[in-house]
């Protein structure tokens, strides 16, 4: 579970906050779709929970637990964390990449490599077959898929993800977004998801929260944000993927 | 000329492992320097800016000169360390900007992603930047690597053993194979060196590739075994050697390469251990006497007298060498003697020249000197000499060049100048057949040849016993004849010092 309370965050002490007095929770095995325009505090707001940016007032917790209380390094081998980037290690294999939270943790090596084969097979990359190579032979959807695998290498119950598709082609992209929903529903994750693509918050998010200048305008599920939006700013960006559906609706009557 | 090439490569061992382990000292107290500094530098923008100014101005400085001010803060102490310290500082600059470089082209993402799966800073840089920018490193350190064992070489001017060694003697008694000995070994270490490198760091980015192929494992024992191999070689010379008994010390021209080795042999064939440093800068050489780090070398009247001294005028040979045994009793250096002979500076001209314009003094010049053009060594017109010499006689010439020595005999005989400032020892005198002209006004100062020799030597019986018997015994001829055979006939500089001790014992 992830409780935020009352968290602001500023860049320039106080004048403009990037994120404004926001208050949501994220309960156990929920997957929150965090959405708006670039500069509307999601990713701030994100990654303040893994304390890659520490907030300027307000409580986080995860788990129960302030986060301003652990060890930012600990906390965040506890959380998993999937971005845009992907981040492969390019020095090291596929394998020691999935191996590598584990790793940090201590864990045994027997440990580690059994955990690592689970998690690649998880991914649809068997072991056996790609642990060697080189995140630099794998194709862009391969290597995210790696990524996910090292995000939930050492078991963690929270992951969070920043725009883990967006520079995927869009075939892999439904893939992989196909398998993640698998994968979060069967383990129990609890997910916070960071995106601009309304469509893949709608089909992947059990709630949305819809972000703009700071502040989270309504959180609510994909249907509660369809059919009743708080705002004109979020019945703007729902009607988009509303138009479309409509218009492949028609095209599929008209044949 | 293959008993030349022979007499080099016996000093191979000797000046390779000097010019190893200068060059591995510099480069690993480099490396162990520039790493940490490159990355202070990039992980702070307040130190970046100002570091890579420094390590880059110190690049723009002359070798030459940084070796000189290093020798000049240590307060004159020549030999390994002020070599040491200026090769290290030259390294400093590809290594450390390499570093940055290096550092800062690690991918952001891969750095976010390290942060975000909970690495400490610590473990980003030892796990993640440091591996990701050692090829970037590993270039600048091996272009340091090539730069240090080039620079080397220039360490024989303050007292360091190098592949220098050869190619300053080379130079100046005009022995082509020492040169090229001393620039192939030199180039083939900086090859040499820098493949090993490569092959390190060749053998490191495999080290966890699980197919260990066979050869992989063959070319890893090999490089080990090389590196072993190097390191032993470098790290014999840092083992405490037999002190030398004496230090024999010499300038950088003919004369005294043949001097000091005579000097030098004498004394080995009395069983005492001895230290050759060879090629010294005149000043160099001369505070090391006096501070001891030299037991013995040959100095001339007139150079003590006109250059530490500072007199101007020419009191004639006799006042001259009184004037210098007092003086130098007062800095506290001993003499062993006059070797016998006189190494000075006189007008010379070609024999057809000075008897077709009917000339064998320097009064017979005054009516013509107008027409002439005289040819120097690269100071004479700058010594206190030259004017005497102009004002005594009230003579200028029409046109002055200035020389290196070798080049100005050629143009003499070349007849591209009418007469030179040559030296009477010097064997092309005799080589050449020119005549010397007299100096009856004097203007040309004496430089009888003596041995210098340090307090500590001075005061060892034996010592100056065998010195004494050297004394007065070496005539201008018979050393003008043992230059001659270096520098004239291409003789190697052990053949001219076989060739004097001959002529001494005759004596």
């Amino acid at each position: 579970m992830i409780e935020l309370d009352n968290v602001q965050k500023s860049y320039d002490g106080g004048a403009t906050l990037a994120v404004a007095d926001t208050s949501l929770t994220v309960a156990s095995g929920e997957f929150l779709g965090l959405i708006g325009a670039s500069g509307c505090g999601k990713t701030t707001t994100l990654k303040m929970i893994n304390r890659l940016e520490e907030p300027s007032s307000g409580e986080i917790r995860v788990n129960g637990r302030n986060v301003l209380e652990q060890n930012p390094e600990s906390l965040r081998r506890n959380i998993g964390y999937v971005f845009q980037g992907i981040g492969l290690f390019p020095h090291r294999s596929v394998a020691q990449n999935v191996a590598a939270v584990p790793r940090l943790l201590g864990w045994s090596e027997d440990a580690i490599r059994a955990r690592c084969e689970e998690c690649m097979d998880l991914v649809g990359l068997p072991y056996a077959e790609y642990g060697e190579r080189s995140p630099n032979q794998l194709s862009g959807g391969q290597q995210q898929r790696v990524g996910v695998a090292r995000a939930l290498a050492a078991k963690p119950d929270v992951v969070l993800m920043d725009e883990p598709f967006g520079a995927l082609d869009p075939i892999t992209r439904s893939e992989l977004q196909e398998e993640f929903k698998n994968i979060q529903q069967r383990m129990d994750l609890t997910v916070v998801m960071v995106t601009h693509d309304m469509t893949e918050a709608l089909l992947l998010a059990d709630r949305i929260a819809v972000m703009r200048e700071g502040k989270v305008l309504q959180i609510g599920t994909p249907h509660e944000l369809l059919t009743a939006p708080s705002h004109d700013y979020v019945r703007d960006i729902v009607a988009m993927p509303r138009k479309k559906a409509q218009r492949l609706e028609e095209l599929m009557r008209d044949e | 000329m293959n008993e030349n090439l022979r007499e080099q490569l016996l000093l191979l061992p000797a000046y390779f492992q000097g010019h190893l382990l200068l060059t591995l000292a510099a480069i690993s107290c480099g490396v162990l320097i520039s790493v940490p500094l490159g990355v202070w530098a990039e992980q702070s923008v307040r130190v970046k800016r100002p570091l890579l100014t420094t390590v880059s101005i110190i690049q723009t400085f002359p070798s030459l000169a940084i070796l000189a001010l290093v020798v000049a803060l240590l307060g004159g102490r020549i030999g390994f360390l002020p070599a040491f310290i200026a090769l290290t500082l030259y390294s400093m600059l590809p290594i450390v900007r390499n570093t940055v470089t290096g550092l800062e082209s690690v991918s952001n993402s891969v750095i976010e992603a390290a942060k975000g799966i909970g690495m400490s800073p610590r473990q980003i840089l030892r796990e993640v930047k440091l591996p990701l920018a050692m090829p970037v490193i590993v270039a600048g350190i091996r272009t340091a690597m090539v730069w240090t064992v080039g620079l080397a070489t220039l360490s024989t001017l303050v007292g360091a053993t190098s592949f220098g060694n050869y190619i300053f003697t080379g130079i100046q008694t005009r022995n082509l194979v020492a040169v090229t000995v001393g620039s192939l070994a030199s180039a083939g270490l900086a090859v040499g060196l820098d493949s090993l490198i490569a092959c390190v760091q060749w053998l490191v980015e495999r080290r966890n590739e699980e197919v260990d192929s066979k050869r992989l494992r063959q070319l890893r024992v090999a490089v080990y075994a090389v590196i072993a191999l190097v390191a032993a070689i470098a790290l014999y010379g840092i083992l405490p050697q037999p002190r030398a008994d004496f230090v024999v010390a010499g300038k950088p021209f003919t004369e005294q390469y043949i001097m000091a080795g005579l000097l030098a042999g004498e004394l080995e064939e009395a069983g005492y251990k001895v230290e050759r440093q060879l090629g010294l800068g005149s000043d160099v050489v001369f505070s090391a006497i006096r501070s001891g780090s030299v037991d013995i070398y040959v100095e001339y009247t007139g150079t003590i007298w006109a250059n530490y001294m500072n007199r101007e005028s020419n009191p004639g040979r006799a006042e001259i060498r009184a004037g210098v045994i007092e003086y130098l009793q007062r800095q506290g250096v001993q003499t062993a003697g006059f070797t016998g002979f006189q190494n000075r500076y006189a007008l010379a001209m070609r024999r057809d020249r000075a008897e077709a314009l009917g000339v064998s003094s320097i009064d017979d010049l005054l009516e013509i000197a107008d027409e002439l053009s005289a040819g120097a060594d690269l100071e004479f017109f700058g010594r206190s000499e030259w004017l005497r010499l102009r004002d005594l006689y009230n003579i200028d010439f029409a046109r002055k060049l200035t020389f290196d020595p070798s080049l100005m005999y050629t143009a003499l005989v070349e007849g591209q100048v009418d007469l030179i400032t040559a030296y009477t020892t010097d064997g092309r005198v005799a080589a050449f057949d020119l005549v010397l002209l007299d100096d009856p006004r004097g203007a040309l100062l004496a430089y009888d040849a003596m041995y210098l020799v340090s307090d500590s030597a001075a005061s060892n019986p034996a010592f100056m016993g065998m010195m004494g018997s050297l004394a007065e015994n070496i005539p201008d001829q018979a050393m003008r004849q043992a230059n001659r055979l270096v520098d004239v006939d291409g003789e190697s500089i052990n053949a001219a010092i076989d060739y004097l001790r001959g002529e001494i014992v005759e004596d």
